[in-house]
């Protein structure tokens, strides 16, 4: 008896453990700079403080910063998407000559680190004026993203029903129809899990937005809370507003996206 | 007739060969290319041959960045892995069955969120927890008669924080790989060893650890190679330092590109980068292929 409660209390002593940051940037968030003075950073706020996360969110602009982040992982999600749909009809239905060499070029793109990739994109993207866009940031991780997304799709593809297939040929539709109008309709599921993946990595990215999102008004949430560390404006009170502003939208995804995620990170992981 | 129908499907490739092209091709065929030469970014790059690699072999920083990098992959990838088997084995097979699959769930999700914060954002929280003015971690270590360090500022602390920061955030990953992988293990195998009287940490060796050995081997791939590429917490948490103490690879070239105007070599060690994660991949591919 003793045994079985002290597993149990160990594990969510544990959890416990692992959400302490959350509650104590929250508690801290929500204090104003009186009352963090008085008590310090362990003790409980005297009263609902709002005014450090609505400073923080103005001197920021962090509305704008949300709806970069927003622009730019919903692009990136749509777009790599339909680039891996495209690829993965041709690889895993068309079955074109020569695949597995094209299946293992995108999965090495996957590997590749995104340092052996920057300073010429940083370059070339200058030359053409797509550096510090969000264009520019959205067509690099279009393509970064679809290399997964081909990968994981041909696989899916490849055990596509025929039949569906050969009854849409003796229809009449064309390539072109067969895929929209059977094929992606068909395969919605794994889309779906695709499309929230890309949003969230794209989301969550941070070394190439911050080379190439200089200007505030182009940046993403992470970035600006990155850049903005040490900052001399930033006090207690307010370095933790900063803080719950990163997390928030991060837990509203994962409470939004929870069913399909939790299905989705082993389809992510085994392929 | 036949023959049309299998066809032109190259066509659908032709808007990702352009794109990959551009995006992934050329600029890395480049950063290799810029590897051999001595350039600031501006005018012409100078030919140099093999100079950036001979200097990063005899530069201190580039072992250390190394080094430390080791370090980062034994707390995003070995140390999380051991502890997720524990975890996800307690879950599954004592958890779950007796106080019901609702409490082993609701734990699971504890473990899990701090993965859902972008890494940079995650370094954040801890940067301010740890910070040596105002963070909690000190006011928690005096309140308990313990001495207050800086912890990312002090070099000897420095690299064991940031380890200590990945584990937290990386342990609810192999959870919910494991946990997800022993639903696919036959309860009677555990029935029965348990009958033979195996202990519980034998069944976790015997039966867990090779059940889920595909699981294992994706999360140590893929876990090691987010370790390679680490950026965001440095970044955000210590910039590679207190002098050089917690400087990484990515970081290491990062400074070079940006920071010092040394194009060249930074792209030599972007490019050894890469040449490390490649061979990575291919020897746990390797093992996995011999396994099954």
């Amino acid at each position: 008896m003793i045994r079985k409660y002290s597993v149990l209390v160990s594990l969510v002593v544990l959890a416990v453990v692992m959400l302490v940051p959350f509650v104590i940037v929250t508690l801290n968030a929500v204090k104003s700079p009186a009352d963090y003075s008085s008590g310090g950073p362990l003790s409980l706020p005297g009263e609902l403080y709002l005014d450090g996360i609505v400073r923080f969110w103005n001197r920021v602009n962090f509305g704008g910063k949300l709806w970069n982040s927003l622009l730019i992982s919903g692009s990136v999600a749509v777009l790599a998407a339909v680039l891996s749909v495209l690829n993965a009809y041709a690889l895993g239905i068309g079955r074109v000559r020569g695949r597995m060499w094209i299946l293992v070029v995108f999965l090495v793109a996957n590997t590749l680190p995104q340092e052996a990739l920057v300073y010429p994109l940083y370059y070339l993207s200058k030359q053409v004026g797509l550096y510090d866009t969000r264009l520019g940031v959205i067509i690099i991780f279009t393509v970064i993203q679809s290399a997964f997304g081909t990968y994981l799709l041909s696989s899916v593809l490849s055990r596509f029903p025929r039949e569906i297939l050969e009854a849409a040929a003796l229809d009449g539709a064309g390539k072109w129809r067969a895929l929209w109008q059977v094929v992606v309709p068909i395969s919605r599921p794994t889309l779906s899990v695709l499309l929230i993946f890309f949003f969230i990595w794209t989301w969550n990215e941070f070394f190439l937005p911050l080379v190439f999102l200089i200007s505030n008004d182009n940046q993403t949430v992470p970035v600006a809370l990155g850049v903005l560390q040490g900052d001399k404006m930033m006090d207690a009170t307010m370095s933790s507003a900063s803080a719950l502003l990163g997390i928030l939208p991060a837990i509203a995804f994962f409470l939004i996206f929870q069913r399909t995620l939790t299905r989705g990170v082993t389809v992510g992981a085994i392929k | 007739m036949k023959r049309s129908r299998s066809s032109g499907y190259w066509v659908f490739l032709l808007p990702s060969a352009v794109l990959f092209t551009a995006v992934i091709v050329v600029p890395f065929l480049m950063n290799v290319g810029i590897g051999f030469t001595r350039w600031q970014g501006i005018g012409a790059p100078k030919w140099i041959g093999l100079d950036n690699y001979t200097r990063l072999l005899a530069d201190e920083r580039f072992w250390a960045s190394f080094r430390n990098n080791v370090a980062l992959i034994v707390a995003m990838a070995i140390i999380p892995t051991i502890i997720g088997l524990v975890l996800a084995a307690t879950l599954f097979d004592y958890v779950g069955k007796k106080f019901g699959p609702r409490t082993a769930s609701v734990l699971r999700a504890a473990y899990y969120l701090p993965q859902v914060l972008p890494v940079a954002v995650a370094g954040i929280v801890w940067g301010w927890i740890m910070h040596p003015q105002f963070g909690a971690l000190n006011e928690l270590l005096k309140l308990l008669g313990m001495e207050p360090r800086n912890w990312l500022g002090d070099p000897a602390w420095a690299l064991p924080s940031v380890m200590a920061i990945m584990v937290w955030f990386q342990i609810g990953y192999p959870v919910v790989i494991f946990m997800s992988g022993l639903q696919r293990v036959d309860p009677a195998l555990y029935e029965a060893a348990e009958m033979d009287g195996a202990s519980w940490w034998r069944r976790l060796w015997h039966i867990t650890l090779t059940q889920i050995r595909p699981e294992i081997y994706v999360v140590l791939l893929t876990c090691t190679i987010a370790a390679l590429k680490v950026f965001g917490p440095i970044f955000v948490l210590t910039r590679g330092g207190p002098g050089g103490a917690t400087l990484v690879p990515s970081y290491f070239s990062y400074q070079n590109f940006f920071e010092k105007a040394n194009v060249g070599y930074g792209s030599a060690i972007a490019t050894v980068l890469t040449l490390v994660i490649i061979m990575v991949t291919v020897f746990f591919l390797r093992i996995q292929d011999r396994e099954s």
